[in-house]
């Protein structure tokens, strides 16, 4: 009897260490990708708009100014806040790319926006606030669609460990396709592209000036910039767990369907006009319900 | 090498201008001259600057606004005066109403000529602009040891 316990400890254990270990292979990885994406993001959305646009790496070079500028904020707490939140989107990715439960990597990247709220509610000023505000709707408005990729997930695979996932006979997206849909619908608001950038917005200027960040600056600025990289990172792996199977060729499908994705994104945020949060919360909700609930009622037929 | 001059980030104040210079000003940032290609975003907040563009002369009405903005620039920072109401007051230095140019009441770094200013002269100030922010990033270090 004891010998069982202290095994499943032991195993335990090295499940605590081996996220450990992965949160900090993606605190290195994850910034350098997700860098770059900004940058080539950058360059196409020039492109697209006929312009010659900056180098890849202008996302890189804003990142070091930032961190050489004065270092200023309103209270002491804005910096805590965002360094923690930074962390649990470290800890999220260590979870995922472990192997480990993708509900725990959703639940702790949710952790990290509502601590990146605190941040912008903690500056008292007016446009933080309502940046803040409107960033807790659009929690509201994606989080069902989200939470429903990991309820149809466990649908289809019996599992919510990534690395069961990726060992499946056929990729999960055969039977969940509505639910991708809704999933890439999902993550524009994720990525903080148009029509959903309501609270914070990339481009120059909006009616609530910078929205969430606008009392940030320096290096509190370049972390939220640094978490950002990471959570599209990220985010650009979840939509992998519905194409990557126990065939190898699936692997290069879903990095392919991933950059296409990604792609897509950058398209839609140079074609369309933000949305007012009501428009935002209305069609997340409708289509949550409608499409992925009619996507599990026939997976519950069949 | 400083990365503050491979990422210049601007705030536009309008004093009192024509919007003559306003327009030329985000003219540069238009596809036809894409200030961006210098890793120029026009940020619209002054805590995520580093140099403060002013259009128009000052006067007693916009003087507060535009000392605001400049105290809440984060270290270092410039300012380019754009157009000739800026730099001097122009043909308007003379009126009862009108206090100068803006450097009456903050300093500034670049002046720009120009009634219009012109969208080349804008990109022009924005890139000697990086130098004198190069300048003032290594005198900040200097101080600091």
């Amino acid at each position: 009897m004891e010998n069982l316990i202290s095994e499943s400890l032991t195993a335990d254990l090295l499940i605590v260490v081996w996220t450990i270990v992965a949160s900090v292979i993606f605190a290195i990885i994850a910034p350098i990708v997700g860098c770059l994406f900004a940058g080539i993001d950058r360059k196409i959305s020039a492109r697209m708009q006929g312009r010659v646009g900056p180098p890849i790496l202008q996302p890189y070079y804003d990142f070091r100014k930032l961190m050489s500028k004065e270092k200023s904020a309103t209270n002491g707490s804005e910096g805590t806040y965002l360094t923690f939140a930074l962390i649990f989107v470290f800890i999220a990715g260590g979870v995922f790319i472990q192997g480990g439960n993708i509900l725990l990597s959703i639940f702790i990247v949710t952790l990290a926006s509502l601590l990146f709220i605190m941040a912008a509610y903690s500056s008292r000023s007016p446009y933080a606030e309502v940046g803040a505000s409107r960033e807790i709707l659009q929690v509201m408005a994606y989080e069902p669609i989200i939470m429903l990729f990991g309820v149809g997930v466990y649908f289809v695979g019996q599992s919510f460990n990534v690395g069961d996932l990726f060992m499946l006979p056929q990729p999960i997206i055969i039977f969940l396709i509505p639910v991708f849909v809704c999933f890439v619908i999902a993550l524009i608001v994720k990525f903080r592209k148009s029509p959903f950038d309501i609270s914070m917005s990339h481009h120059a200027h909006q009616e609530i000036v910078r929205g969430m960040t606008t009392e940030m600056s320096g290096p509190n600025l370049a972390k939220v910039e640094i978490m950002h990289w990471s959570e599209n990172f990220l985010f650009i792996g979840w939509i992998l767990v519905f194409f990557i199977s126990a065939n190898p060729v699936s692997i290069i499908i879903g990095i392919i369907v991933a950059i296409l994705v990604y792609l897509l994104m950058i398209w839609i945020d140079n074609n369309f006009a933000r949305v007012k949060w009501q428009s935002c919360v209305k069609w997340l909700w409708i289509l949550g319900l409608v499409v992925c609930g009619a996507n599990f009622i026939v997976l519950m037929v069949l | 090498m400083e990365y503050i001059k491979k990422s210049p980030w601007v705030i536009h104040y309008d004093g009192s201008s024509c919007n003559g210079c306003d327009i030329e000003v985000l003219a540069a940032l238009t596809p036809g001259f894409d200030a961006e290609r210098f890793g120029v975003i026009n940020t619209g907040n002054p805590k995520h600057a580093d140099i403060f563009l002013v259009t128009g002369s000052v006067n007693e009405q916009n003087a507060p606004v535009i000392k605001q903005i400049y105290d809440q620039m984060l270290e270092p920072k410039v300012v380019a005066a754009c157009g000739i109401c800026a730099c001097s007051g122009g043909i308007f230095s003379e009126c009862y109403n009108v206090n100068g140019g803006v450097d009456s009441i903050i300093p500034v770094d670049v002046y720009v000529p120009g009634c219009a200013v012109r969208p080349e002269s804008i990109i022009d100030a924005v890139v000697k602009a990086t130098e004198v922010l190069e300048k003032k990033q290594k005198e900040l270090k200097c101080s600091k040891q």
